[in-house]
């Protein structure tokens, strides 16, 4: 994601300019790009003008009635206070209006349910926070993490112009092509939504949830995580980017001959060592991006929440190192502690431990490789 | 209340046992349908304030973007504390108080039937919102997870304090259960000669089928809660596949409880715009069986739309369209309603004090939410509202311009009749009209902002949601602000003012308006005729 920053300024005037920069707010639902969304806002335009319709004459008989029927103006109040056939009409009409409205609604309902025939399937999987993305016809699937950095959240800098609406990894789909997208959870209940497509699914931990687009045109389509999933449920986008079918097609063949290389490259990695200098500037790197969020950049956690790291037994003695190893790799059951194992190369595992074994006066000295977290792995699966 | 009458010239049986306590005793032991009145609605008022503050909380975070006064899990705790108090700590005990005052006066008997359990009902409420409040001082903070406390959010994934959580809606539900029963044998029991069902005020008619809506669905919300609970500490699996449960069957069993609490918050508010918009117009309230069979029909209906909340969820499509349908019906009833306040209104000879002006408010404001509320209704649609800022427009019209504007009509309504005094009509004018403009302030832009995309319940947002957030931030201030002007009124009205007459108002028909202001301790100790 290109991130401008185009906005330097000083932290004095930065309110101000946030303000300034912000880019214009639609005043209605986005079209989209699918015949489906075009569809939907049309549903949506119709009932709003229905909607319309009925306050005007609703409304405009009330306020004549204030205008008109006031004391002040000396009328006398009727006293009629019922009729069956009036009652009757405006029962009737309601139902009238009610069931044209409901023939396209149920149309377009039975079209975005029908996710036959998909040409892409897309398996997309909601953690706390971030989005995993696995193609289910190619040898491909990663994670998709926010891109605005802390920094910009915590006010520190300039926001930029995708302020918290982008990621590291978008999910790349072709254009023209059905694509279908199956939603489940890791953890909480997420719902994936992207407001071009009209596409929005709750992720389901245990279930899998089904639903399709088919976009016409290529672009970037940004949305968020719409279901209160914890902590950072504000900050799990999700962007997509739809490419042209061939460039797909290049694209993903890219991205799984990187993705075997890299698989390759781990194997060959296990042999080598980090410095403790390099194990400790990846670590930050990685402890930064994945496990700040929970545990604090001083590795202080939030009391009663997330646990600190910093001077924590696990991290501090000899004999808790097996165990944070482990807790690092598989996660811990019940809580909010995910399995890393599969989210991060084994090298960003030693460096992140490394480093938490080693910041915010840990000191322990331990330096972790590769090579021990892999032993943990097959030692596991023995 | 500042004054008591003892009306011992019409004690007929011999000895009058009511010998009152002085002091904080009178209030803790009292049985009086007044005194528990005035404490619900006293209890509710505080709460509005306390869940007020929490909103200012959240509404100062988002005024601008970026993370600035509180992080991001206090910013849920205050969404999801705030939802749970205006909503069981403010509407609900709000609507139970003029339940209390005026259920017995409007049927001509002298108290509510099961006094100490209306005793029992209010005190242990206090201790609910105790606990709920006490937790957000616990490590980790307080409940994070929304109102609707969605598993397995809810369950693995919160902290100590779901247990706190759990035990304090029990204790709401204990109270609205018994407030229920009370106002059931009450109505069954104790009306007066002569007032046939559909004799009854509209006011007690919607009260009525509150009540049995409450005691269908609290035990639901009791069940759901307690799963919870025993999801988190007992090992069981109702909402977790991995042990052959489900997380949506959490919102199955949530919502069928929570639709029908949608119509709880909103039916006795019918009942005071019945009540009201007649008075104002000097004529009588227009159709006043297809109010009663409206009000009835929503009540049903109401049990079979729950999953209209669940869109999303991935439901199969015969069941989203079951419920779109059932829910684009019950448009009808509601618009039968709002019909029959304008045909009421239409040829009146209407005035406009403080209680007409919340009334015709209501009307407006509540149909506004009801237009939003069809337009969530159809499911394609529903796809893009859902968890937006449109279902929080749509759900604060219908809960604050119409639940709290109904309450605050109410109160206006039946202060003078309550208290003996008339109450500042110049501050409660000012009071309507600072509301008036700072909620739509608040609520109408947010629908803007949904439509735009911004999802319901984050602490920080891209920034092309900066101006409308900042803007209704200050709609938020303002409304809060104009509220104390309330207790003001409030204030000014039980200490003094202008004597208020019987009827009180040119055009007020019921029984309540024979009554002195204030009313006798023990309302009507002799029936009165109703002919």
């Amino acid at each position: 994601m290109a991130k401008t920053s185009r906005y330097r300024c000083s932290l004095l005037s930065l309110l101000f300019v946030e303000m300034a920069s912000a880019a214009e707010m639609p005043l209605n639902m986005t079209q989209g790009v699918t015949d489906i969304s075009h569809q939907v806002y049309d549903l949506h335009m119709t009932i709003f003008y229905i909607c319309c319709a009925i306050g005007l004459v609703v409304f405009g008989a009330m306020f004549w009635a204030i205008f008109h029927h006031r004391k002040a103006k000396g009328v006398q109040p009727a006293q009629f206070h019922e009729s069956t056939r009036v009652e009757i009409l405006w029962t009737a009409i309601p139902v009238f209006i009610l069931i044209i409205m409901a023939i396209p609604a149920t149309k377009t309902l039975i079209a975005m349910e029908d996710t036959t025939d998909a040409e892409v399937t897309v398996l997309v999987t909601g953690s706390q926070w971030k989005w995993h993305y696995k193609y289910l016809d190619y040898p491909v699937e990663y994670y998709s993490l926010l891109a605005t950095p802390q920094k910009q959240i915590n006010n520190k800098i300039a926001k930029g112009e995708n302020y918290l609406l982008e990621v590291d990894r978008p999910l790349v789909i072709p254009t023209g092509k059905k694509v279908r997208f199956l939603t489940t959870s890791d953890d909480v209940i997420h719902s994936w939504w992207v407001p071009a497509f009209a596409v929005k699914k709750d992720a389901n931990p245990g279930f899998i949830n089904e639903s399709w687009a088919k976009v016409n045109e290529p672009g970037i389509y940004r949305g968020q995580c719409a279901e209160l999933c914890g902590k950072d449920h504000g900050f799990m986008p999700v962007v997509v980017v739809a490419k042209e079918p061939a460039e797909f097609d290049a694209w993903i063949k890219e991205q799984a001959d990187i993705q075997a290389k890299a698989k390759a490259a781990e194997q060959e990695l296990l042999a080598m060592n980090m410095s403790m200098a390099e194990a400790m500037a990846l670590g930050e790197k990685t402890y930064l991006g994945y496990c700040a969020a929970c545990h604090q950049a001083g590795g202080g956690g939030l009391p009663g929440a997330f646990p600190a790291l910093k001077g924590s037994k696990m991290a501090t003695t000899a004999e808790g190192k097996a165990a944070h190893i482990d807790i690092v790799l598989n996660g811990k059951a019940g809580t909010a502690m995910q399995a890393f194992g599969k989210q991060l190369t084994m090298q960003e595992i030693a460096a992140v431990i490394t480093y938490e074994r080693n910041a915010w006066d840990n000191n322990t000295g331990d330096l972790i490789q590769a090579a021990d977290i892999h032993a943990a792995k097959t030692g596991k699966k023995e | 209340m500042s004054t008591v009458t003892h009306d011992h010239d019409t004690a007929h049986h011999g000895e009058h046992h009511h010998h009152a306590p002085s002091g904080l005793k009178r209030w803790l032991y009292t049985t009086n349908h007044k005194d528990i009145g005035t404490l619900y609605l006293l209890f509710a008022l505080t709460m509005f304030f306390i869940g007020g503050a929490m909103a200012m909380v959240i509404r100062a975070e988002l005024f601008q973007p970026g993370l600035q006064l509180v992080q991001a899990d206090f910013f849920n705790q205050m969404t999801t504390v705030h939802g749970l108090i205006m909503v069981f700590g403010a509407v609900m005990p709000a609507f139970t108080g003029l339940a209390n005052w005026l259920i017995p006066m409007m049927i001509g008997a002298p108290d509510m039937a099961l006094p100490r359990m209306n005793n029992w009902s209010f005190w242990i409420l206090p201790f609910a919102f105790a606990i709920l409040l006490a937790s957000l001082f616990m490590e980790g903070g307080g409940p994070g997870f929304g109102w609707t406390f969605y598993a397995p959010l809810s369950t693995k994934y919160s902290g100590d304090s779901t247990a706190l959580f759990v035990f304090s809606v029990h204790i709401m539900g204990i109270s609205s259960i018994m407030g229920a029963i009370n106002v059931i044998v009450t109505i069954f029991n104790l009306r007066a000669p002569g007032m046939t069902w559909m004799k009854m005020p509209l006011f007690v008619w919607t009260w009525l089928i509150t009540a049995y809506l409450l005691i269908a669905v609290m035990p639901v919300l009791a069940g759901t809660v307690t799963m919870v609970l025993t999801d988190k500490y007992f090992g069981t699996s109702f909402f977790d596949a991995a042990g052959g449960g489900d997380p949506v069957l959490f919102q199955h069993i949530f919502w069928f409880f929570g639709h029908p609490e949608v119509y709880i918050m909103i039916l006795p508010a019918f009942g005071i715009v019945s009540s009201i918009v007649p008075t104002f117009a000097r004529k009588p309230l227009f159709g006043y069986a297809s109010m009663v069979y409206a009000t009835s029909s929503i009540a049903l209906l109401s049990f079979l739309v729950w999953a209209h909340h669940m869109f999303t969820t991935g439901m199969p499509v015969f069941a989203e369209l079951f419920f779109m349908y059932c829910t684009m019906l019950i448009a009808v009833p509601t618009g039968v309603k709002v019909f029959n306040w304008v045909a009421t209104m239409w040829k009146g000879a209407m005035t406009f004090e403080t209680p007409m002006m919340f009334a015709l408010a209501f009307i407006v404001l509540f149909t506004i939410g009801g237009f939003s509320g069809l337009m969530l209704a159809i499911t394609p649609a529903d796809f893009q509202y859902h968890d937006t800022y449109f279902v929080v427009a749509h759900f604060h019209y219908v809960l604050v311009t119409g639940a709290i504007f109904s309450i605050l009509a109410a109160a206006y309504y039946w202060l003078p009749k309550w208290t003996g005094h008339m109450y500042d009509e110049t501050l409660g004018q000012w009071h309507f009209w600072c509301s008036l403009i700072s909620v739509n302030m608040l609520f109408f832009p947010m629908h803007f902002v949904g439509l735009a995309g911004m999802p319901r319940r984050i602490p920080d947002y891209a920034l092309q949601f900066a101006d409308f957030n900042a803007f209704i931030s200050i709609g938020g201030f303002a409304f809060g602000l104009s509220q104390l002007l309330f207790v003001w009124v409030l204030v000014k009205c039980i200490k003094g003012g202008e004597k208020a007459t019987n009827q009180v108002w040119e055009g007020a028909e019921g029984l309540e308006w024979t009554l002195s202001s204030p009313p006798p301790y023990h309302s009507f100790t002799t029936p009165p005729e109703v002919k």
